[in-house]
């Protein structure tokens, strides 16, 4: 299986605290890789670093083998990668399929056109997309006025827009319901067996992580302390520790809304 | 505040004929003017009474050529693109025959740029800008009031006659104040060649820093001062001035300061002993000056301000030419206008034909204090043709026409 | 030495009034995010409420007595203002209160003259407190001594309000969160009323107090209110230490400025403004603004289709009724409609900017004023054809709008307005001082266009095919792919910049742009009046900009162009009468009110709710 994603002895500290110590990992195409541990454990950090919006103190980061270290989140998305947000970001003002022709736009280089009708512009294109999350039927709404679990899904669309060969998505289930959480999830990863995406995700909900992750990452206090797939997280002596006897137990609902 | 005259003279919006001011038959000459009767309200009314009385007392006379004069009233919002626009609108709907009008001398060199283009004549009547009849000078614009450069001239003459050395300037950073400085610069060191300029202060129009604008004067140590600042700017200057004892034992010369709109809002803290020109009304009380007082304070139960006198000479001066041009065609009041010579409250007046500047003078005398007021003392009227550069100078200043 | 503690005492002394009212704008707008352009208004009230009291009052304790009223009574005024002219528009777009406030400057502008006379009043002086003290031989007038008591007094009344006090605490989490001031229990309304009112009060405090320094006169609303602002940029809107620091700061400079660079009077404020929000972007002690402060109050914005048959057939006609004008109205008539296609199209540059991109300028005029004068100083410096110099306009005016815009564009929300109006009126100071190259305010004359040109109605349908069509193009980039990326920029930076789009670059396009289209316009004007003169840059000019694209819909697309032909023919008509200000202020409000989605935005849902237009989506 071929390398997507590599970080090597990634490192960020804020002042004199260290948010992320040396962390080192790969994810391999195909893979849908969670990332979990407790607040403050340096999972957004981590996240902000592969995306170019933080740069790491030390430690650099390979996107098919190539060093993407300290590039910017434009550059990064260029090169193949999507994403999605925590807190949906959607165009309000436009319509759900001009969100998606947007990212189309710009994935086809022609921002700075001022001639042509974006509202025209890979409009089939734009719809394939809606289709693939379920969201053709609603092309023409205004954003405004979606349900939130109807904007994650038009996220997924615009993260999916120039075909991207990994996907990061944070906390993508975050502040919905439950039943549609299974339902964005199973969507994720069907995305990943048809198209061969890799994806890379964080997520609070314990339930929702064993169900789908092949495989999972633990982030305790900045540092990676356990890797492995499902079965042997569970039974990890060391995530139990960070999880049941720190007191936390895998979180409750309130808490991953407020997050 | 009764200017129901005013809203009276005003128009309505689409095309409503203007209601006349003076109620008289209707083939009336028309005359535009166009005033920042808003933004420069405490030296527009004056001036617009000034105008009244004088279209009174000439329609009482039975008018021009058999004709009553009527003047549209509009104000521009002190903005030069307004005035244009107006100024079009007055030629072109409302029939006027020419224009006058304008305090600001932007506003004024707007109107003239126009009426050079589209032949209007146009008497700039209070602006001061020396370059509206030299510099930016053309063929349609003539100008009454005594400008800048003479009546600094005139302060300049004074000047010379003191034992003062070194001068300190103080004017609002703006064209004006520039000019003012200029011309008072030029005269004095042409009759003092020894003059030296030891602070020039240039406070933002409006927005003097009294106190830190006298400490650097005060810092220079000159002999005498010369004051281009005006309105709020002066009072404050004049009262940190007077407290920090700025003006003792130092000659003041204040451009304008005596004029009545300037003078009367010091009260008593008017700074005595300041050479000034001004308009000391309270002072003519015979002679077509005194008439002129007279009728006005009958009329108005108000004394006249310079711009008072400066509207009632507007209308002398346009009666005039009319009355010299025999026509109201634009080509003969224009011509009618050069070297046209009239009796005036001032004194006889002639708008020269080489630069189209009236020669009205100003009053120069020293500020003291009466009943608890600023008045002028020891005044003098000084005839502005005396006060002029020579007609090669003018020429060589003057585009070709 | 003497002389250096001198101006600083001048300096300090000098700050008090400055402090007082710039205090009070940033608490107003701290809490709640009223941009008060009416704050130099309540300032002059306060100097004019207290001359009267202090003609009937008394003696020492009637003067101080009489400052301390007139505080009371401009606060007691704002109060009203705030209720019954704000209250009501708080859920309209953000800064649609300024329109608000902008009507109140002129309302009040007019009861002045009519109660106070046009007459400049010469301040009384304070009982007991004439003349000087020597301090190391320098004079220092005794009300200054006073004044440099009173306002550290003043400074630590509010500081201690605002910190220990329940209101106080109140307000400052207002100033952090004003939707948790709500949730917890506390009546909004009446915070804000009395936060409004404790500014105003605070701004005729210190109008009162300049008395014996000045006096009261009509244009001191107008001319403090740049200074103010530029304090309250400074000192980092909404901190009451920023503004008292930045008070001293301005004041202090300025004493020096004064007298060692006596030509600085006009640029020196700016400049210290630019220099401080290039170093720190939120001023001294201001704090980022909440990311996504703009095109977030109120509904969100509408998606926007471009027009279809039966609205381009409307637009048709109208093109061809404005074509057909010369053949039915007067000349003057024509010259009017040009008037008023240049401010359209002036107003329409600037709704780009602000209706689809979310970037208020406050310096618009620079741009406008900008272009006239390129074609201006070409023409009159190395006689350049008309055509070219022309031409030149909308290319000059967008290069300075790309320079500004490269800088501005580091700031966003309010500091980013400021900041452009700090540019604006660098450039006015340029042009108003550099009187040998630019002519100074004596302007620049004979800019006539070429011959072919010249005529009222050549140049009637010159300036119609370009108006028209800059506003068609205007309106056409807007549904383009930058058109709507500015607008994803404005909507979410988070998803545009991680979908590639660099929204920096858009952004900056977008201004030079719009400050291009400002150009042409600027160019169309100068050579329709053959003249240009410094006040075309001018700050009123910004203003008028910015209200006309507010009255007319900042959500809407045609918002620009319907409140610019809106306001100049409003204005044209009401000129004509004694109180225009008057009328023409009470006209902004009432539209203000009645229509606080501006006038198009608000027709559009009167036309939705009579059936008229099909509704938009489940929005209520």
């Amino acid at each position: 299986m071929s390398v997507v994603l590599e970080t090597r002895g990634l490192t960020k500290s804020f002042g004199g605290i260290v948010a992320v110590n040396d962390v080192s990992f790969q994810l391999h195409k195909g893979e849908l890789l969670a990332l979990i541990g407790p607040n403050g454990a340096g999972k957004s950090t981590c996240f902000n670093m592969l995306m170019g919006q933080l740069k790491p103190t030390r430690g650099s980061v390979f996107l098919m083998g190539d060093d993407i270290t300290g590039k910017s989140p434009r550059e990064i998305w260029r090169r193949g990668v999507g994403r999605t947000f925590q807190i949906t970001a959607t165009y309000a003002s436009m319509t759900v399929i001009e969100n998606v022709q947007m990212a189309l736009i710009s994935h086809n280089r022609q921002v700075f056109k001022a001639l042509p009708f974006a509202h025209r512009m890979h409009r089939d294109r734009a719809m394939d997309l809606l289709a693939m999350v379920g969201m053709e039927g609603q092309a023409e709404r205004h954003c405004a006025v979606l349900a939130y679990g109807d904007l994650k899904r038009l996220e997924l669309a615009i993260a999916l827009a120039h075909e991207p060969t990994l996907l990061l998505m944070d906390e993508p289930t975050a502040g919905m319901a439950p039943r549609e959480r299974i339902a964005l999830m199973q969507l994720t990863a069907d995305i990943v067996r048809d198209r061969g995406v890799s994806v890379l995700f964080t997520e609070h909900d314990m339930d929702v992580v064993f169900a789908h992750a092949h495989r999972i990452m633990v982030l305790n206090r900045g540092e990676l302390i356990a890797d492995g797939s499902v079965e042997q997280i569970r039974n990890d002596p060391r995530v139990q520790e960070v999880y049941l006897g720190g007191g936390t137990v895998f979180k409750s609902e309130d808490e991953a809304e407020d997050a | 505040m009764k200017r129901k005259t005013f809203l009276k003279g005003l128009m309505g919006a689409a095309a409503l004929a203007a209601l006349p001011i003076t109620a008289v038959a209707q083939e009336a000459i028309k005359i535009g003017e166009i005033n920042h009767y808003k933004r420069m309200a405490a030296f527009a009314e004056p001036y617009k009474k000034g105008i009244e009385l004088a279209l009174e007392q000439v329609n009482g006379a039975g008018g021009v050529m058999g004709r009553p004069i009527e003047f549209i009233f509009r104000d521009d919002q002190g903005e030069p693109g307004e005035a244009v626009k107006i100024a079009e609108e007055l030629m072109t709907r409302d029939g006027a025959v020419m224009l006058t009008g304008t305090i600001l001398s932007n506003v004024g060199l707007a109107i003239s740029s126009l009426a050079a283009q589209k032949g209007y004549v146009y008497l700039a009547s209070e602006p001061l800008a020396d370059s509206i009849v030299w510099a930016s000078g053309n063929p349609y614009t003539f100008r009454l009031r005594s400008s800048t450069y003479m009546q600094a001239a005139m302060l300049a003459e004074e000047a010379a006659k003191t034992d003062a050395k070194t001068f300190a300037t103080i004017a609002p950073n703006y064209a004006y104040g520039k000019d003012a400085v200029a011309a008072f610069k030029e005269n004095l060191l042409k009759l003092k060649p020894d003059a030296e300029f030891v602070a020039e202060q240039w406070p933002a129009l409006f927005k003097i820093d009294a106190g830190a604008e006298v400490q650097a004067i005060e810092r220079a140590k000159p002999d005498a001062i010369y004051n281009v600042t005006f309105g709020p700017d002066l009072a404050k200057l004049v009262r940190e001035g007077t407290d920090r004892g700025l003006f003792d034992g130092r000659q003041v010369f204040g451009l304008l300061s005596g004029e009545p709109e300037y003078l009367d809002p010091l009260g008593e803290e008017a700074p005595e002993g300041w050479i000034v020109t001004g308009y000391p009304w309270y002072d003519l009380n015979d002679g077509p000056g005194g008439e002129f007082v007279a009728a006005y304070q009958e009329r108005w139960g108000d004394y006249p301000r310079l711009g008072s006198i400066v509207g009632y000479m507007t209308v002398q001066s346009i009666a005039a030419a009319l009355e010299k041009a025999g026509s109201t065609e634009t080509d003969a009041i224009r011509a009618a206008f050069d070297d046209l010579s009239l009796d005036t409250p001032m004194g006889p007046i002639t708008y020269r034909a080489i630069d189209h500047q009236s020669t009205m003078g100003a009053y120069v005398g020293t500020i003291a204090l009466r009943d608890g007021k600023g008045v002028m003392v020891d005044w003098e009227y000084k005839d502005g043709a005396n006060y002029l550069p020579s007609d090669e100078e003018v020429k060589a200043l003057r585009p070709a026409e | 030495m003497g002389l250096f503690i001198a101006q600083l005492l001048t300096g300090l002394a000098n700050a008090g009034a400055l402090f007082m009212v710039a205090s009070g704008l940033s608490l107003i707008f701290g809490v709640t995010r009223i941009v008060n352009f009416a704050h130099g208004s309540f300032y002059m009230l306060g100097a004019y409420i207290g001359y009267t009291l202090m003609q009937v009052l008394p003696g020492a304790v009637g003067f101080w007595g009489a400052i301390l009223l007139a505080g009371i009574a401009v606060g007691l005024i704002g109060m009203l203002v705030e209720i019954l002219v704000l209250r009501p528009v708080y859920r309209a777009p953000e800064l649609f209160q300024l329109v608000a406030t902008f009507g109140v400057i002129l309302v009040v502008q007019d009861l002045a003259l009519m109660i106070w006379g046009p007459d400049d009043l010469l301040g009384p002086r304070a009982p007991g407190l004439k003349g000087v003290v020597r301090i190391m031989g320098e004079p220092i007038p005794k009300y200054d001594i006073a004044l440099l008591v009173i306002t550290p007094f003043v400074a630590l009344g509010l500081w201690y309000l605002i910190t220990k006090t329940r209101v106080g605490i109140l307000v400052r989490a207002a100033t952090q969160d004003r939707e948790m001031v709500g949730a917890l229990g506390v009546n909004q309304a009446w915070l804000f009323t009395g936060v409004f009112a404790l500014g105003c009060g605070l701004a005729g405090l210190g109008g009162a107090l300049q008395l014996p320094k000045g006096g009261a006169d009509l244009l001191m609303d107008f001319n403090i209110l740049t200074a103010v602002f530029v304090v309250v940029v400074i000192g980092g809107m909404g901190s009451l230490p920023g503004a008292y620091l930045a008070a001293v700061i301005i004041s202090v400079l300025n004493v020096f400025g004064v007298t060692y660079l006596p030509q600085s009077t006009l640029v020196l404020m700016f400049v210290v403004m630019v220099l401080v929000l290039m170093i720190r972007p939120y001023g001294l002690f201001g704090r980022e603004e909440v990311a996504g402060e703009h095109g977030q109050v109120g509904e969100p914005e509408r998606p926007i289709k471009p027009a279809g048959l039966q609205v381009r057939l409307l637009v048709g006609a109208g093109v061809a009724a404005l074509a057909s004008l010369p053949l039915i109205g007067s000349n003057f008539t024509q010259v009017l409609a040009t008037d008023i296609l240049i401010f359209c199209l002036f107003a329409a540059s600037l709704h780009f900017l602000l209706g689809l991109g979310g970037l208020v300028s406050f310096g618009h005029a620079a741009y406008f004023g900008g272009g006239a004068y390129v074609s201006a100083l070409l023409m009159m410096h190395v006689n350049t054809p008309m055509e070219l110099a022309f031409m030149l306009a909308p290319i000059g005016a967008g290069m300075a709008a790309l320079i500004i815009g490269w800088v501005c564009l580091r700031l966003t929300g309010v500091y980013f307005a400021m900041l452009t109006l700090a540019f604006a009126q660098l450039l006015w100071s340029l042009v108003f001082q550099w009187g040998e190259f630019t002519g100074g305010d004596d302007g620049i004359l004979g800019i006539w266009p070429a011959d072919w040109l010249s005529g009222t109605t050549t140049y009637y349908y010159f300036a119609l095919v370009l108006s028209v069509g800059g506003i068609l193009f205007l309106r056409h980039v807007a549904h383009s792919p930058f058109g709507y990326a500015l607008r994803a920029a404005r909507d979410s930076e988070r998803q545009a910049e991680a979908t590639g789009i660099n929204t920096r670059r858009v952004r900056m396009l977008a201004f030079a742009f719009a400050g291009m289209m400002a150009g042409l316009a600027g160019g169309l004007f100068v050579f329709s009046k053959g003249s240009v003169f410094p006040n075309e840059l001018e700050i009123a000019r910004s203003f008028d900009a910015l209200i006309v694209v507010f009255l007319g819909g900042v959500k809407t697309l045609s918002g620009g162009i319907v409140g610019g032909a809106f306001f100049k023919g409003v204005e044209d008509v009401l000129t004509r009468y004694e109180y225009w200000r008057l009328a023409m202020g009470l006209l902004i409000i009432f539209v203000v009110i009645v229509a606080p989605d501006g006038i198009v935005g608000t027709l559009r849902k009167a036309a939705e709710r009579f059936g008229l237009s099909r509704k938009a989506e489940d929005e209520a």
